[in-house]
């Protein structure tokens, strides 16, 4: 595992993991406003866009069985989509003995799949880019240093965060407490204040290591050393196809409804 | 001056030469650290002054100071704050102006020097403890400081992690002020040592003589490890 290996991450060598980064940010965010601009009451275009995720997944080398308990993520939010149909008003259709509204299907409808595209298409550069990759990719497309430095950071510091957490719950499964995750409520409501003071201290001893070596609160961009190198204009081209096909699909989709 | 009242430093005396090694010796608490942060400026002292180089430390002069004197704080974490060791090492001399190729040459000769360069692009969770110090070294010593200020260089460092940063700190021929209370490693690396205790300097000389006399070490809460004895190097 390299810098910046991330939980969504799938190490491979594919065509898809080899395109700059700040490429494939522009493509999935044209990419899911395309399938967001969408109308929902139709069916043929989430069709298409749906091919052109999995066609990535293939070139990318992701398979199925890897990438779907992954978009369970989503979970949560679909069951407002549940709701819909019983909630809406207006016209209603007979389901198997249900009243449903139709107006709530097809609102229900919208939100599971351009959910679902979205967590997909999503899922898709996260699983090819390296949290390492972000920074200079972000300050490629001229997000302002302040914020790729927090971004540095945050990469920098949730791992050592992480191993504290679980160095204090060791220490506290150590003294006897419950291993199960209710009964160290207590405790972990605690933890978290001293976690909180470690890393308040930490971070004043990061700007004081910083000051040192010569910070005066402009942060140079850092990002882009040992960064792969910029996107040549020809992988513009090849990597924005996915999201040029879905504009022209949402173009389509409107002009024929 | 702490906010409250704490006086952590008390009168400090302290002259250095060019390409002197000493060692700042003390029990924990004695302001080791606290001097440490004032020699290039992180903190200001209430009264008195600091020139390194003949150079008043003052607003001004701030940021030159800082490139001149180079600090190793003790853990590494809070050193190498970037995902990349590479991009750790030139954060420095990045804010001191150096730009491109420059950058680039000043980074690898850096981590050259430390034995890094085959874990440039690494991130510094992976590396090995005694790595990490390395790298901590890497991102001080690529701002080519005068004087190298380290801060319990041993501390949690298997054996040979340790002797290979001796080696690494002996090849260097900065002004050296090492910050421990790890005497044998003082001993390695330094001619003279200053003893520290309740923000003063308590006792000066050359590190044979303070190591050798048990007394002085005793009445500041410092000691040999079992079975260690000094001899004239």
């Amino acid at each position: 595992m390299g810098a910046g290996a991330h939980p969504l991450y799938r190490h491979d060598e594919s065509a898809v993991h080899r395109t700059p980064a700040e490429v494939k940010i522009v493509c999935l965010l044209v990419f899911v406003l395309a399938v967001v601009a969408t109308p929902r009451e139709m069916f043929w275009p989430f069709a298409i866009y749906a091919a052109i995720i999995v066609a990535t997944w293939r070139l990318a080398r992701i398979p199925l069985r890897w990438v779907l308990p992954r978009m369970l993520i989503e979970a949560p939010f679909l069951v407002l989509a549940v709701l819909l149909p019983f909630a809406e008003g207006g016209q209603r259709i007979e389901v198997a003995g249900l009243q449903l509204s139709v107006t709530g299907l097809w609102a229900a409808w919208g939100i599971v799949i351009k959910g679902t595209l979205g967590v997909a298409a999503a899922l898709t550069l996260a699983a090819t880019t390296s949290a390492t990759e972000l920074p200079a990719a972000l300050s490629r497309l001229a997000v302002p240093a302040v914020v790729t430095s927090v971004l540095v950071l945050m990469i920098r510091y949730i791992d050592l965060l992480a191993a504290e957490v679980s160095r204090m719950r060791m220490a506290r499964i150590a003294r006897g407490d419950s291993p199960r995750a209710l009964h160290q409520a207590r405790a972990i409501a605690t933890g978290i204040g001293a976690l909180f003071l470690r890393s308040y201290e930490r971070g004043e001893r990061v700007y004081a290591a910083m000051l040192s070596r010569g910070f005066d609160g402009k942060a140079p961009d850092l990002a882009v050393i040992g960064a792969p190198p910029r996107a040549a204009a020809s992988q513009w081209v090849v990597a924005m196809l996915p999201a040029a096909v879905a504009v022209a699909v949402s173009v389509a989709a409107w002009v024929t409804l | 001056m702490y906010p409250d009242g704490h006086v952590a430093l008390d009168g400090i005396d302290l002259e250095i030469a060019a390409g002197e090694r000493v060692a700042v010796l003390g029990p924990n608490g004695a302001g080791k650290t606290t001097l440490m942060l004032h020699l290039n400026g992180v903190l200001t002292a209430t009264t008195g002054s600091i020139q390194i180089s003949g150079i008043p430390l003052d607003r001004k002069s701030l940021h030159d100071i800082r490139r001149r004197v180079g600090l190793v704080f003790q853990d590494p974490d809070d050193q190498l704050f970037v995902p990349t060791v590479a991009q750790d090492v030139a954060f420095g001399p990045a804010n001191f102006g150096l730009r491109g190729e420059e950058l680039a040459a000043r980074v690898a000769n850096a981590l050259a020097v430390v034995s890094l360069t085959g874990d440039a692009e690494r991130s510094p969770t992976h590396l090995s403890a005694g790595q990490r110090r390395r790298a901590a070294l890497a991102t001080v010593l690529a701002c080519q400081p005068d004087i190298l200020v380290l801060d319990e260089p041993s501390a949690n460092l298997d054996p040979v992690a340790r002797r290979e940063l001796a080696e690494t700190l002996a090849g260097l021929d900065a002004t050296m002020l090492i910050v421990t209370h790890d005497l044998p490693y003082a001993a390695q690396l330094c001619d003279r040592a200053v003893i520290m205790d309740g923000g003063v300097i308590v006792a000066d000389g050359a590190i044979t003589d303070i190591l050798s006399d048990s007394e002085l070490l005793a009445a500041h809460r410092l000691e040999l490890p079992w079975g260690f004895s000094v001899q004239g190097r």
